[in-house]
């Protein structure tokens, strides 16, 4: 069927993402693991010190696991909710009701301009004094907490802009609720199924790949979050919101530790791996593929 | 006359349950309007105004003050507008043609170790930016590249994973027909990628393209770790910036950062019918 040239030359395509492969990730990958075993601080020569890194930061560095443990929080909380939530809001656009495509960009707004303007937004709405969040809930007789200033709030407050923003996944979810095809519905119909035994029997199970898709990207994804913490709370108060990229970020570059904030990166590295794979793993346990 | 009233019944509910829905799609899209109702709301108010208890959602006397001071009074925001979309501009082109070239190869040319490769493409999407981020920055630093454009450009002219991935799942979609007929006129590889593929697939490419023209705009770990000086920094940095000095002025500030959401906002509206639809009806497609 093909040619030998035509088999070579499907390489010569990705060979310019296969480069950017090899500079920006193979090679910094291998120089971050070497340099995790160094002290080093650009300006001197790279200090070999063995496992010292890794030594120090698991018995020596509270704010290693007080970075390490507030990230893991707002990941095991944001992860479920921003799913339960962007699947609701994908059902019910998924249902032909008027002004849908209006709707559906409405809720898509919060994914597109994530980043410092919206999170000096929240940071005015959470405001204790003249917010407009307070003034909102006092209307329903509830007097809100200090929200971004209060320790038990700060993360929290941060968890729930997460669910605002979660429009990005709904827009795959309801591209997975168009891929289910018409006659499993109308088969379950003929065998007597009510809608919510179509809901629970077909829907959900075919949208189980998609909803496992967005759990290992939104993992990733809630693992490395920075800027929403920078901007609001610069990691405060009393580091409740101290995500562990804002700990890696201020080693690299406040106190110049490349050695340190290398192996750090690592560390997360190693936890987004194992995570990864435990979700694959179990992922053959609910998850349903149809072949 | 029963399956008759039965089925009456029945369309009723129906008819019911879906004004259930749109009502509460509604208020949904009501809280998910709301920051940005808010934004608008602040940034034309006057000081005073925007700290009042119990504050006004509709200004008393809007005016577009703050907009022209926060666009060049305290900090020029118009270079940084600029300079924003100096950056913006070459990443995403770069990004999109480089993405959609190794899309094409990956899904309509056969050839050997492709699945490697696809595979090696598909793991690269769980390293976190953490671990390649120093390595980077002192490969930069070595080429005197810190207070330039080029660490924010560069890595963007050589694709992106997911952008890959994305492209590629819509060119599976289609046919190979095509392919076959212009390769027996004499196409190579190339034509039939640049005449043939690329037209066919603008909605995949549209959407790529807004994806990584929001994320280069929103970009901020990058330029705060390789721009220092004032007339280098991008937006979203001076935004920040002028956060940390002017938090005072509520007013400003929303301002300010609407300036900076505004192309993200048009660039939306237009190209949103593409943009939600092409992945709904593309998007993970197997």
């Amino acid at each position: 069927m093909f040619t030998k040239k035509e088999r070579s030359e499907g390489f010569l395509f990705v060979l310019p993402w296969f480069i950017g492969f090899l500079l920006f990730q193979a090679a910094p990958i291998i120089q971050s693991l070497s340099l995790s075993f160094t002290e080093w601080d650009l300006m001197s020569k790279p200090l070999f010190v063995g496992f010292n890194n890794y030594v120090h930061l698991f018995s020596k560095d509270p704010l290693f696991w007080k970075s390490l443990k507030v990230t893991l929080i707002y990941a095991l909380c944001s992860i479920p909710l921003c799913v339960i939530t962007a699947l609701i809001v994908a059902l019910l656009l998924n249902q032909a009701i008027p002004g849908r495509s209006v709707l559906r960009a409405i809720y898509y707004l919060p994914a597109i301009t994530s980043g410092v303007a919206v999170s000096m937004a929240w940071r005015l709405i959470y405001n204790p004094d003249f917010g407009l969040l307070n003034y909102l809930l006092l209307k329903f007789g509830i007097h809100g907490p200090a929200w971004l200033s209060d320790t038990k709030w700060a993360l929290p407050s941060i968890i729930i802009m997460a669910i605002w923003a979660s429009g990005a996944t709904m827009i795959l979810y309801l591209a997975g609720l168009q891929g289910i095809p018409r006659y499993l519905y109308e088969a379950a119909e003929l065998d007597g199924a009510n809608s919510f035994q179509k809901f629970t029997k077909v829907t959900l199970p075919m949208l189980t790949p998609t909803i496992f898709f967005n759990i290992v990207i939104s993992l990733i994804g809630s693992l490395q979050i920075f800027t929403e913490a920078y901007v609001m709370t610069g990691g405060g108060p009393q580091y409740s919101t101290y995500f562990y990229s804002l700990y890696i970020y201020e080693n690299a570059f406040r106190y110049f530790k490349m050695g340190y904030a290398s192996a750090l990166a690592w560390i997360i590295f190693i936890v987004i791996l194992v995570l990864t794979i435990l979700q694959v793993y179990l992922s053959k346990k609910w998850v349903y593929y149809e072949f | 006359m029963l399956s008759t009233n039965y089925h009456l019944n029945r369309k009723k509910a129906g008819k019911i349950i879906k004004a259930i829905v749109f009502i509460i799609a509604v208020i949904g899209a009501i809280i998910s309007a709301i920051p940005f109702i808010w934004m608008v709301s602040t940034a034309l108010k006057p000081l005073d105004e925007a700290m009042r208890y119990p504050p006004t959602i509709i200004p008393e006397n809007p005016s577009w003050k703050n907009f022209k001071e926060a666009w060049s009074t305290y900090v020029p925001f118009n270079k940084f507008f600029l300079n924003t979309v100096i950056i913006t501009v070459p990443s995403v082109l770069g990004n999109v043609f480089v993405s959609a070239l190794a899309a094409f190869g990956f899904s309509h040319l056969t050839w050997r170790f492709r699945e490697f490769f696809f595979m090696l493409l598909l793991s690269t999407m769980m390293l976190p930016y953490h671990v390649t981020m120093i390595p980077i920055y002192i490969i930069f630093r070595r080429l005197e590249w810190i207070d330039t454009f080029y660490p924010l450009i560069v890595p963007n002219l050589f694709g992106s994973a997911f952008y890959i991935f994305l492209l590629r799942q819509f060119l599976l979609g289609l046919p190979k027909e095509l392919d076959d007929a212009a390769r027996i006129d004499g196409a190579s590889s190339f034509m039939i990628f640049w005449k043939i593929v690329l037209p066919l697939c603008k909605p995949a490419l549209m959407t790529a393209a807004i994806m990584s023209f929001t994320a280069n705009w929103n970009n901020f770990m990058g330029p705060l770790i390789y721009l220092n000086k004032m007339e280098k920094m991008t937006l979203s940095v001076g935004l920040s910036m002028f956060q940390g000095t002017y938090y005072a002025f509520y007013n400003l500030m929303m301002a300010a950062a609407l300036i900076t959401l505004l192309p993200l906002l048009i660039l939306f509206f237009i190209g949103q019918r593409y943009f939600i639809e092409g992945i709904v009806l593309t998007g993970l497609k197997r």
